[in-house]
């Protein structure tokens, strides 16, 4: 029988994942694009499954909202991602550095 | 939902169709020829709804089934807000023109980014806090990269996108947990959960909600986006990000530690101490060596909001007030200080180094004097206004029996303070090198000036500030 915990390992296994893609990866922005994107969907299986073992609509109602969210953010991401291209000519990871933070 | 719920957000349904007719309307017509109108049309609006918001409401209520909350607290954080967003709207319209960097979608992006703030501030739930907060960050990374053909804009853009959805996904986690373990997403429902008891699933919710909003706020150890975004956005848009998102942020953080976890300050006071005092140090310590006046301003922030989650830290009534009167002070001392930092050029290039500034007193006494009383201020050295707003966050400190946290924040008080002073030494005592000029629309003077008098007049009463705050926070705090 699968439980909730079962949900809740997974959801914090592909939230973990995505940190790391995000602090670790030094090749391409779009994998930190895509990093992003992995953490919102483990915040969505962690909604869904507490909505369903608790039979309350509220947090599928919330996972709704954040998968809105996540495509307009997704949208302004890689929009951002093209000027930088245009001005840069690259996407690597390292070659962010004209100011040094 | 009722006539009374619609009544009760009609400031940002206004601003939001504001939003959307200028869209069309700047799209269909003229497009970037529209921007200095629609500037001072947005300006103007966000003053008329300020005015809105603080005289004629009144009262406490919570609509559409406990989304949204509309009490003093919020009042007077989105007051707040209004004002210093239109203050440098109308301060940046002229540096904008002249560098051909008038987009009208600039207003449009502020006041989608304003409205976000107002619902973040009113929030009371955990979906109309972020539906608030992300529709503030989206417009925000937009405007950062708003200078299309600039490599260190679009390097601002895209290093405050990442880390901002990292701080959100973070945020969000936390929120999760929150729903799953308290079972509701609202405020009140929360409240009533932690009264018996805080579940550890309920704890790892609260700290990582806390951890996105300190991302937000820029607090040590999460600022270190700050410095970079500071310095490659245009001046503007910096000045924008020190003022009206921070109060929006910060008023947010209170929202969540008093509304949802209000029973329990011993399970965050802790955490938001440790980010404070983080913070103070961090800020004091790093702008020692910066030759930036932008990123000296980011670091300056951090150290500011240092000293605001003092008052959060405390967690008792006249800690928020404290709070609020700190980043009511700190957001009108920002504006004046980048009303200056938007007038220095050189040859007609904006310029941001502060060796220019050597000598400055000699050829513009006025401005010199103006940003010493600023700098002043900002760096808490009495009589200025600067020096009360630290004065009742330590207060609260100590009132609270944290005596530790207050004289933390007195020691980095003054090893931040050199930094500002070292300032007002190259301005009036440096060594001559290659000058900046300072040209000034008569805006940015009336800001300057008027900021710098108000903060020398302030310390009669605070300009009344204390009972509205006062007000506030006895809403917030039960």
């Amino acid at each position: 029988m699968i439980g909730l915990e079962h949900y809740l390992t997974v959801a914090a296994a592909l939230f973990v994942i995505g940190i790391f893609g995000i602090f670790l990866n030094r090749k391409n922005v779009i994998v930190i694009l895509m990093s992003i994107e992995l953490m919102l969907l483990a915040v969505n299986i962690n909604l869904v499954a507490f909505s369903s073992f608790a039979g309350d609509l509220v947090g599928q109602v919330f996972t709704m909202f954040v998968l809105t969210v996540a495509a307009a953010e997704a949208a302004i991401g890689l929009a951002i991602l093209v000027v930088f291209f245009r001005n840069r000519g690259t996407i690597e990871v390292e070659d962010v550095n004209v100011m040094k933070g | 939902m009722t006539s009374a719920d619609f009544q009760t957000i009609l400031p940002e349904i206004l601003l939001s169709g504001f939003a959307m007719a200028a869209l069309l309307l700047a799209v269909y017509t003229g497009k970037d020829k529209l921007g200095p109108m629609l500037v001072w049309a947005t300006a103007g609006l966000f003053v008329a709804l300020a005015l809105y918001i603080g005289l004629a409401g009144e009262g406490e209520r919570t609509v559409f089934s406990g989304l949204f909350t509309d009490d003093p607290f919020a009042r007077f954080a989105k007051v707040t807000i209004l004002l210093s967003a239109a203050a440098v709207l109308m301060m940046s319209q002229d540096y904008m023109s002249r560098r051909d960097l008038l987009r009208f979608e600039y207003p449009i992006l502020v006041t989608l980014a304003v409205v976000g703030m107002m619902v973040m501030v009113s929030a009371a739930d955990l979906i109309t806090l972020y539906m608030g907060l992300e529709l503030q960050s989206l417009s925000l990374y937009v405007v950062a990269a708003m200078r299309r053909d600039s490599a260190k804009s679009s390097e601002a853009g895209l290093k405050y996108f990442v880390l901002g959805a990292l701080s959100s996904g973070l945020l969000l986690y936390g929120a999760s947990l929150t729903y799953g373990y308290a079972g509701t997403t609202q405020f009140a429902g929360i409240l009533t959960t932690v009264q018996d008891g805080v579940p550890l699933g309920l704890l790892f919710g609260l700290v990582f909600m806390l951890a996105g909003l300190a991302f937000k706020v820029s607090a040590a150890p999460f600022h270190m986006w700050t410095p970079d975004v500071y310095e490659g956005s245009p001046t503007p848009v910096t000045a924008f990000f020190a003022t009206a998102p921070k109060v929006a942020a910060m008023a947010l953080i209170a929202r969540l530690v008093q509304d949802a976890f209000g029973g329990v300050p011993g399970q965050w006071g802790q955490v938001l101490a440790g980010l404070s005092v983080a913070s103070m140090f961090l800020g004091a310590v790093a702008a020692i060596g910066q030759r930036d006046i932008k990123r000296l301003m980011a670091y300056s922030s951090i150290a500011h909001m240092g000293f605001a989650l003092i008052g959060l830290a405390v967690g008792t009534a006249y800690g928020v007030q404290a709070t609020l009167i700190y980043m009511a002070i700190y957001v009108t001392m920002n504006v004046g200080t980048f009303a200056f930092i938007l007038s220095m050029e050189r040859d007609g290039r904006p310029v941001s180094d502060i060796a220019g500034l050597n000598q400055f007193a000699k050829k513009e006494p006025w401005k010199a004097l103006a940003m010493l009383v600023l700098l002043f201020s900002l760096a808490g050295v009495p009589p200025m206004v600067g020096f009360f707003g630290k004065f009742y966050v330590l207060k609260a400190a100590v009132d609270a029996g944290m005596v530790w946290l207050a004289v933390a924040g007195a020691i980095a008080s003054v090893i931040g303070a050199f930094y500002y002073l070292r300032i007002v030494y190259f301005m009036y005592f440096g060594a001559e090198q290659e000058p900046v000029e300072s040209r000034m629309a008569p805006v940015q003077w009336a800001m300057l000036a008027g900021v710098a008098l108000m903060m020398v007049l302030g310390i009669v009463n605070l300009f009344g500030i204390e009972a509205p705050a006062a007000l506030a926070a006895e809403a917030l705090v039960r």
